[in-house]
């Protein structure tokens, strides 16, 4: 019983590290309405940078993280003018992104396929250090107040007036250059803020995973959206903005706690990707079948009711 | 004062699709000039209006706009100047937002976004005070998403959203024509009383004759790409329906026929 609580302590912290990625897929793929395969290669490149940046440059941890996200971003800037400025479908620039960070990754960390960040410095090691709490606690707690601050800028940045035209552009394109606001800036700004917030997921997984890995980010993007349809199931009922990104993390949390019960079953880690894949699938579809059936169920030859 | 001249678009050129969608286009509105344009399926007068609002380049001519060269500007720096109604009720609001969201970012139409919030106390009365002009009763349900109203009232608000900030021009695209007649009419009506009361010059493309000759100052023909017949003031008033046909069939050596527009 104890290893189980334990677990799922682990798995609290990790959905909640994770969430920030989450997040960031929320934006593009229920803000701006795109699915954004960058993720993938941007969550790595932010774990990459992060561990490289500690470990072989010897960099401040917190320097470290400002520069994954940094670099997260710039993944974001390449997808958005790939999709938003030269036209390419948005799904294949993701793809294209997300196929050249692969090699860049290996680049950052020397050539090298991980880092171990084991007696590296890391904000986790630090707070532990200056607490004696638990490796977990600490990562429990970092993660979620660094969350709550994520939540708090992007609920403040969604209210203001480029946020809004960012939310319509999902929504109504030529209403929002009929307003006056280029599209192309908007793709390319969510894109940015979204993939900034993946690499700064990236970049405190590796330091509380304590290694970065360029395979770090495979599968992300459908943990991203796993997380998001789990949490519109749960508190689907939650309309306001705020609440909507209460969800997304929630949503990420019960990810991670679905995924730690399933290990604890004597599944493989592995097995995870199918696991993962098969919930998206299931809510993607289950809602097209709900409806299909309430509509055949609701005819009736006769006209009465 | 809109000054369009020589104005040409083909579509698909050297393909077995080429169109020739503008075919020179000429046309000078005055300040307070209230356009309607009529004309058959393919006559030019949507692609005409797009090419106003910059949502294709043009091929050849020049669009002035007080003063300004606007031909080859991009589409959202022209919406400065325009406000625009499309035929489509979905296609001027936002679903997913709040009916005062759609408004503050129509009043800011023209303006830089900035980080500053995107709607403010003060915003909310004059939103309020607009809406109940509509007398749709939106005006108590300025948090409610837009995706929950009807296609007239969603006209009625895009309508509301071109004119919020006076617009050089206002650009309506048959935006009655996927409305019911009672709230076609209900919606055409409100039309002219936003352009009278805000003495806006506008276009507005229309596929019934009678509101063709009914509303505005002026009458445009188009047929073929080009403008066919172009008649104001006085003579405009004066005009029947039968008029309209035989001018129609003097310039194009056709029958009008079509079926979607309606004579009567």
């Amino acid at each position: 019983m104890g290893g189980f609580l334990l677990s799922m302590q682990g798995a609290v912290s990790q959905g909640v590290l994770w969430g920030i990625m989450v997040l960031g897929v929320y934006i593009t793929f229920r803000i701006l309405d795109v699915a954004d395969l960058t993720v993938d290669g941007s969550f790595a490149t932010g774990a990459c940078v992060c561990g490289a940046l500690i470990v072989n440059a010897g960099w401040n941890p917190l320097l470290a993280t400002l520069v994954a996200i940094l670099a997260g971003a710039l993944a974001g800037v390449l997808t958005g003018l790939l999709h938003a400025v030269f036209e390419i479908p948005a799904i294949l620039a993701g793809i294209l992104t997300q196929l050249g960070l692969w090699s860049i990754n290996l680049r950052i960390m020397g050539d090298k396929a991980n880092i171990s960040m084991l007696n590296a410095d890391s904000i986790f090691s630090w707070l532990v250090k200056a607490t004696g709490w638990k490796q977990s606690m600490v990562a429990l707690f970092l993660g979620g107040v660094i969350l709550v601050i994520v939540i708090f800028v992007l609920y403040w940045f969604f209210g203001t007036e480029i946020g809004a035209a960012l939310r319509a552009t999902g929504n109504n394109e030529d209403m929002v250059r009929a307003l006056g606001v280029s599209t192309k800036t908007t793709k390319i700004l969510g894109l940015t803020i979204s993939n900034a917030l993946v690499g700064l997921s990236g970049a405190l997984v590796c330091q509380s995973q304590k290694y970065a890995d360029v395979s770090n980010g495979i599968g992300a993007i459908v943990i991203g959206l796993a997380a998001i349809v789990i949490g519109e199931i749960l508190l689907g009922r939650l309309r306001s903005f705020g609440g909507k990104m209460l969800s997304v993390v929630v949503g990420s949390v019960v990810y991670f706690m679905i995924r730690a019960l399933v290990l604890r079953l004597g599944m493989k880690a592995n097995d995870m990707k199918l696991i993962s894949a098969i919930i998206v699938i299931l809510a993607l579809t289950i809602p097209v079948l709900w409806e299909k059936w309430k509509i055949r169920r609701s005819y009736t030859e006769g006209g009465s009711l | 004062m809109l000054i369009i001249s020589n104005v040409e678009k083909t579509f698909n050129r050297g393909t077995i699709n080429e169109k020739k969608a503008l075919t020179g286009v000429n046309l000078t509105l005055n300040d307070g000039d209230f356009v309607t344009v009529i004309g058959g399926n393919g006559a030019g007068k949507s692609t005409m209006l797009n090419m106003i609002a910059g949502v294709y380049p043009i091929d050849r001519g020049k669009i002035i706009l007080n003063g300004e060269n606007i031909s080859r500007w991009a589409e959202h720096k022209r919406a400065k100047f325009l406000g625009q109604v499309f035929q489509d009720p979905m296609k001027g609001t936002a679903a997913n937002m709040e009916i005062e969201e759609n408004l503050a970012m129509a009043y800011r139409r023209g303006r830089r976004r900035t980080l500053k919030w995107g709607l403010n106390k003060e915003e909310r009365i004059k939103y309020k005070q607009a809406l109940k002009v509509l007398d749709l009763g939106l005006e108590n349900r300025m948090t409610s998403k837009v995706g929950l109203l009807s296609g007239g009232q969603r006209q009625a608000l895009t309508l509301l959203m071109a004119t919020l900030r006076k617009p050089e021009l206002l650009l309506l695209d048959e935006h009655t024509a996927a409305l019911d007649p009672k709230t076609a009419a209900k919606v055409l009506d409100l039309t002219e009383k936003i352009i009278d009361e805000n003495k806006l010059t506008a276009i507005m493309i229309t596929h019934n004759m009678k509101d063709a000759i009914r509303c505005g100052n002026r009458l445009v023909m188009m047929h073929e790409g080009r403008i066919i017949y172009d008649v104001s003031g006085e003579e405009k008033k004066r005009l029947k329906v039968s008029d309209l046909l035989e001018k129609f069939e003097q310039a194009s050596g056709e029958e009008f026929a079509n079926d979607r527009m309606m004579l009567s």
